[in-house]
């Protein structure tokens, strides 16, 4: 009963997630993905995410600190940014980016340092939410049970 | 005897000096002509004096010589006395002509001075009269002309007075406009028809006129007798009176009157140039005035045209904002709206597969179809407003007919059978199994008519008819601009759905097809609906080029809807590639393309990943590189199909796409390429067309898409995705 109920958290709070916009149906293709053949696709695909993502929010910190700041090169890194993000689904960071590449086309520094700023907050609020998620994984798989599929019909 | 000595002695003295003088005078003047007959002159009077000098010895004894000399020199004497007389007669009359002609000449030249002095005045009066023109013409204000006419005249003649009077508005009346002296002139008025006033409008010349005259009369009484007046009309020009071959001497009707008056106590009088003056000043004045005149009219016109544009411009740019602000406000619904609306579909329907008490199901199923039926409005009014922009296009494709109605039976069963209505469907024996047409939106179209039939009845039948129109039956006499032109390559089908419901009253039925207005009727009312469907079954009928219409005898007595849209007729008929066509369910079954050799560039590592993800899922041996160069390099013949994501900014696509097609010669051997992007635009995907890209597919990438994707472009080797 123990997995059902580790189960049962699991579905709850995927479900979270994706009401508040966490995630969005990209994730649930990653999800797809993965079979016997390729059992930790998502896990291996989100650690790189995360791994290009630090390196991305560290070069953006470097260089919106700049005195002349090179809007080419911040917008390239938020464009790499939101590609990743948009590969896996997290739908809040892809939104940032998108504001904060419209802040760069006008080389508007205070909105750019302010979608900093938020793209991480989202960046890190995403990534606890989704290692809590694999933590879950983990307890049901080390428990004997199997990840429920999330069947959704968009 | 002693006198006659000295008397002799003295007339000889005078005789010797006259001469002396004559010479020493002629020697002075430089003029006098007569030389000659000065010497004959000197001549005689020398030897006159001779003789007298000669007298003084023959008083007493003389000798013989001396007798001589006496005789030669009395001799002599005669003799130039003689021709000397001789030659008197004809200078005396010479030198008393040059008297008369002197005075002549004299009479002349006091004449001539005069005469100067007169000519004088007058080139000083024209060159009074040139710059008064030229003052009058340098101005095209009107007042100022007047103003610079009456001061410049006063100048050049030494005026007391110079008064202008105007018609007034009613033309019955001249009315004192401007003066010289007085600076505020009153509205001092005087009827026009005055016979001395008509004498002078009457005539083009300068006319005196009495100082009693009531024109005349606008100073204080002198004490002097008043000075002359004279008075001229002055012509006012309008634009119209400008006739081609017609001038102006014959249309003018108008004039002023120009008063001018000498000074008081001189004795002056106006002198005939100083009236040709002012006649000439009055036609200029004319001249200019109406030059004033149209400049007035033609700025006023430029002013008001550009009042206008201005305004014109404003409008423009207030209605380039209203329409960004929609497109704005419909790109930013559509993404918002429709994103809380999956979240709530998604989230409703994963709900319903968990266990939920019954009371708990049907809440969920009532959220599921109501958020359904909001998703459908969203979409309603988003193809709306792409319909009314004119940026709908329909996406033709062959499709079963057969299979489309049966559908769209299969869907309106059970609502119908919950409202106990009969629904039957009748297809045309002739009616062609496949068609080309936009499959979706017909569906959509017989879905919406249907829908109403429903909708609105309570109880009864539904009859769904279908056929091909024949030709006499194709015009409508209701509808005269609907032309529809039978043709080899289309048909025309004609769907009738018949409904015994509440019926529509004939002045609502042109309502019907306007979006958002609804019947008053309450039953109506509350059966739903919010209006639009029958404007978007509308617009999608025109699209294709059809007629929509609904026929009904009244209130309660059901109504019939008719549509008819022009379908195409598939060239090929492969039926079983055809009977494939309707969507393949989606499975998670065995690897649909083993062994696929595929390529897959992007720079960006996650995207990377996931791609080859979804490549491998499906069975594909996946080759990963993350640049151009390196594409390029590993890129073979080997490779079925190269993705390349190119919404990477700076990298250009387009370019590698060119040089993977120019490293292999023989189409057969060249992988098929297709671009991944995230963007939507058309002008992108007509770029891609023109590179030479095979593929273009929109990210996010599916599973399920990726497969369908795989297999159509192996099948056909092209597919562009509609965007």
């Amino acid at each position: 009963m123990e997995v059902v109920q580790i189960q049962r958290r699991l579905v709850d709070y995927t479900k979270s997630l994706f009401m508040e916009g966490f995630l969005d149906g990209q994730f649930l293709q990653l999800q797809q993905l993965q079979d016997e053949s390729n059992p930790d696709f998502v896990v291996e695909v989100v650690s790189l995410f995360f791994d290009d993502s630090e390196k991305l929010l560290n070069e953006l910190t470097i260089a919106l600190d700049q005195p002349n700041v090179d809007f080419k090169k911040v917008d390239g890194h938020v464009h790499q940014l939101k590609g990743s993000s948009s590969s896996i689904g997290a739908q809040r960071v892809k939104n940032v980016c998108i504001a904060f590449r419209n802040f760069c086309e006008v080389q508007n520094i205070e909105g750019c340092l302010t979608c900093l700023q938020q793209v991480k907050q989202e960046y890190y609020l995403v990534k606890n939410k989704l290692e809590t998620l694999f933590r879950l994984e983990q307890q049901i798989v080390a428990s004997g049970g199997s990840i429920p599929m999330i069947e959704m019909g968009f | 005897m002693k006198y006659q000595y000295i008397s002799d002695f003295f007339i000889a003295l005078a005789y010797f000096s006259i001469p002396l003088e004559l010479i020493y005078f002629v020697k002075k003047s430089a003029v006098f002509p007569y030389r000659w007959v000065l010497v004959q002159f000197g001549a005689f009077i020398v030897l006159c004096g001779a003789t007298h000098l000669i007298n003084l010895w023959t008083f007493t004894m003389h000798s013989r010589t001396v007798a001589m000399v006496m005789t030669t020199a009395k001799v002599f004497t005669a003799a130039v006395s003689c021709i000397t007389a001789l030659m008197l007669v004809h200078i005396i009359p010479d030198l008393l002509s040059v008297k008369t002609r002197e005075l002549f000449l004299k009479n002349k030249a006091a004449e001539l001075d005069r005469e100067m002095g007169l000519i004088r005045t007058q080139e000083e009066t024209g060159r009074h009269v040139r710059m008064l023109t030229h003052e009058i013409r340098s101005t095209l204000d009107r007042h100022t002309i007047l103003k610079t006419t009456l001061v410049e005249l006063g100048r050049t003649l030494a005026l007391e007075e110079c008064a202008l009077w105007m018609p007034t508005r009613t033309g019955l009346e001249l009315q004192l406009s401007y003066t010289l002296r007085q600076q505020n002139p009153v509205g001092y008025t005087v009827p026009i028809h005055h016979p001395m006033i008509n004498q002078v409008f009457s005539s083009s010349h300068a006319i005196k006129i009495s100082p009693n005259c009531p024109v005349a009369r606008i100073r204080p009484a002198g004490k002097y007798m008043p000075g002359e007046v004279v008075a001229v009309r002055v012509p006012l020009l309008h634009l119209s009176n400008f006739q081609i071959n017609d001038w102006p001497e014959l249309s003018t009707k108008r004039y002023a009157l120009m008063v001018l008056m000498l000074p008081s106590d001189s004795a002056r009088q106006w002198h005939v140039h100083e009236l040709e003056l002012v006649e000439v000043v009055a036609d200029q004045v004319a001249v200019a005035l109406s030059h004033a005149a149209i400049l007035e009219e033609s700025m006023r016109a430029r002013d008001l045209l550009m009042e206008q544009n201005v305004a014109l411009d404003l409008a423009r740019r207030e209605a380039e904002t209203a329409i960004r602000a929609r497109n704005d406000f419909l790109a930013v619904m559509n993404h918002e709206m429709r994103t809380p609306m999956h979240a709530i579909i998604a989230l409703s329907s994963l709900l319903q597969e968990t266990e939920l008490t019954p009371e708990q199901r049907l809440m969920v199923e009532t959220i599921l179809k109501s958020s359904n039926l909001l998703a459908t409005l969203i979409n309603d009014v988003l193809d709306l407003s792409r319909l009314e922009d004119g940026s709908l296009q329909l996406d033709l494709g062959t499709f079963n007919l057969y299979a489309l109605f049966r559908e769209v039976l299969n869907l309106i069963k059970p609502i119908a059978s919950v409202k106990k209505l009969h629904v039957s469907l009748n297809l045309a024996p002739d009616l062609p199994e496949y068609a080309v047409g936009d499959e979706k939106r017909l569906m959509q179209t017989i879905l919406n008519v249907v829908g109403n039939a429903v909708k609105f009845s309570k109880d009864g039948s539904i009859l769904i008819s279908a056929f091909v129109a024949k030709a006499e039956l194709l015009r409508d006499p209701r509808t005269p601009e609907f032309f529809p032109v039978p043709g080899d390559n289309h048909f025309y089908l004609r769907v009738q759905v018949k409904d015994s419901g509440i019926g529509v009253s004939s002045q609502d039925i042109p309502k019907l097809f306007t979006k958002f207005a609804q019947i008053q009727s309450t039953a109506i009312r509350n059966s739903g609906g919010s209006g639009l469907g029958l404007a978007i079954c509308k617009r999608f009928v025109n699209l294709m080029e059809g007629h929509i219409w609904i026929e009904s005898e009244g209130l309660g007595k059901g109504c019939t809807a008719i549509f008819m849209v022009k379908l195409g007729i598939p060239e090929r008929l492969n039926d079983s590639k055809l009977a494939l066509m309707p969507k393949v369910p989606p499975n998670h079954g065995p690897t649909a393309f083993p062994g696929l050799k595929v390529l897959v560039m992007d720079e960006n590592g996650v995207s990377r990943m996931v791609t080859k993800g979804l490549l491998v899922h499906l069975g594909c041996d996946v080759t990963m590189v993350s640049s151009s160069e390196e594409c390029l390099r590993v890129v073979s013949h080997e490779h079925k199909v190269v993705f390349m994501d190119v919404c990477v900014p700076g990298m250009d696509g387009y370019e590698i796409a060119i040089r993977i097609q120019e490293k292999f010669t023989k189409r057969h051997e060249r992988p098929i390429i297709v671009a991944l992007t995230g963007n939507t635009d058309k002008a992108t995907k007509e770029k891609f067309m023109r590179v030479g890209m095979d593929g273009l597919i929109l990210k996010p990438v599916s599973l399920d898409k990726m497969r369908s994707v795989l297999s159509d472009l192996l099948e056909h080797r092209v597919l562009f995705e509609a965007i």
